[in-house]
């Protein structure tokens, strides 16, 4: 399971927790969050965010 | 060029493309007006980027019109990947460096009475106004040179904070109450300048104490981006007083305060009276295009580097300026930005333009309104529709 920081405003979406908010269950992939997606807190699209490394 | 000689799926050319070198040339004007003194030594010559900007910028906006031409799907990612642009930006950065220190020379060492000196410090200011908003574009880019070069640009304007503050801060809480960078229905440009610039200074602060403690550092920590925007600022300004004595100072001063005003007075315009709607959990839905005001006037449009397309700015914030698009059915201004400006410092005359329309974009309901708290209950009972 991988994370996804937004660029602009530093939200992680975490793999393993999903958005169940929104329908995205936990353990949902990248890959497979709508492209129409965006970060929860500022807006910013799919494409503003970037593979945190650790 | 073997470019030109592919057939490629997209004939699609930037028409604005030869124009963006511009924001880098706009900074000459202020020195441009000190050589124009000492040829003929009229005072009025060292105005010049002061009337470029309240003048000559919203009148050719007016002749020139908008342009809302927006790049195919299939041109935009050769347009985001083509160097040009990006050099275009860069080449601004010292242009504008040399300019700031020539411009704090000239006022100091020439014997000018006070109404040319000031002259000189607000034609300066005006250039750091503009600096701000190209700090802004390159504090979106993600690169780490982008990122240096976004403080260097903020720092002789003393405006660091807003390379924190603006994209963890602002595009987070836009068009909410709690944002001090959006203006609110029936708040005047004087009362939302202190309570923005006291309101990101604050923001700027606790975001960064916020991630530092996270990561287990002190707020004092030199990984701090303010304390390294501030550096770079104590650095500069300090490199212009030993060389020219302390009466740089008031120089440095009025220049920064007038430019950061500018870059307040556009966030005045932004967002005004816009207000993201609270869902039923208590959190706020996300921002859409509807939060923003635009503006497709070509030349503030190229100066500002497109920063009037500012709803797909707020929906794709590190998407880099040639790529931003407009949308259609969108708020939009009457002006270019820099007309705008000239309205906001007036408020009655913003209130009876702006207003009618914050109200007619809401349909006559005001609940959905941003307004400034003391006049809510009054602004939603005046305007709403008999049921
Ligand atoms: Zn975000």
């Amino acid at each position: 399971m991988k994370k996804w920081r937004c660029l602009v405003c530093d939200y992680v979406y975490d793999e393993a927790l999903g958005w169940p908010d929104e329908g995205i269950a936990p353990g949902t992939k990248w890959a497979d969050v709508p492209a129409g997606w965006s970060c929860p807190d500022c807006g910013a699209s799919k494409g503003d965010f970037e593979l945190v490394e650790d | 060029m073997t470019i030109a000689s592919l057939p490629t799926p997209t004939a699609w050319t930037d028409n604005k493309r030869y124009l963006w070198p511009l924001g880098a040339l706009v900074m000459f004007l202020p020195l441009a007006g000190t050589i124009g003194y000492q040829l003929t030594g009229w005072t009025i010559s060292l105005w010049l980027g002061f009337f470029i900007l309240y003048g000559l910028i919203p009148m050719a906006d007016r002749l020139l019109g908008e342009d809302d031409a927006n790049p195919p799907d299939a041109a935009m990612e050769s347009l985001a990947k083509d160097s040009y642009y990006r050099w275009a930006l860069f080449i601004s950065v010292p242009v504008y460096l040399g300019m700031w220190a020539y411009m704090v020379w000239f006022a100091v060492s020439q014997t000018l009475p006070w109404y040319g000196w000031l002259g000189v410090v607000l034609s300066l200011g005006v250039g750091c106004g503009l600096a701000i908003n190209i700090g802004h574009e390159l504090g979106h880019q993600t690169s780490p040179l982008e990122r240096f070069l976004a403080k260097l640009t903020l720092a002789p304007g003393f405006y660091g904070h807003f390379y924190v503050e603006h994209n963890r801060g602002h595009h987070t809480r836009v068009a909410t109450p709690e944002d001090p960078a959006s203006s609110r229905f029936g708040e005047s440009f004087y009362e939302f300048l202190p309570r923005c610039v006291y309101g990101s200074f604050k923001s700027a602060w606790e975001i960064e104490k916020k991630r530092l403690t996270r990561e287990g550092k002190s707020v004092w920590h030199w990984s701090n981006d303010n304390l390294q925007s501030w550096a770079m600022t104590a650095l500069l300004w300090g490199a212009m007083i030993a060389w020219l004595g302390w009466i740089a100072l008031p120089v440095l001063i009025i220049a920064a305060v007038y430019g950061g005003s500018l870059l307040e007075v556009v966030n005045y315009l932004e967002h005004y009276g816009l207000m993201r709607q609270k869902r039923a959990d208590g959190g706020y839905e996300r921002c859409q295009p509807h939060h923003s005001w635009n503006s497709n006037h070509v030349v503030t449009n190229v100066l500002l580097y497109h920063l009037q397309r500012h709803s797909d700015h707020h929906a794709n914030p590190t998407r880099s300026y040639q790529t931003l698009r407009n949308f259609e059915d969108v708020p939009r201004l009457p002006s270019g930005y820099a007309a705008m400006i000239l309205l906001a410092y007036l408020p009655p005359l913003w209130f009876r333009l702006m207003d009618p329309k914050v109200v007619e974009h809401h349909g006559g309901d005001m609940r959905k309104a941003n307004i400034k708290p003391a006049i809510r209950e009054q602004v939603i009972a005046r305007y709403a529709q008999p049921a």
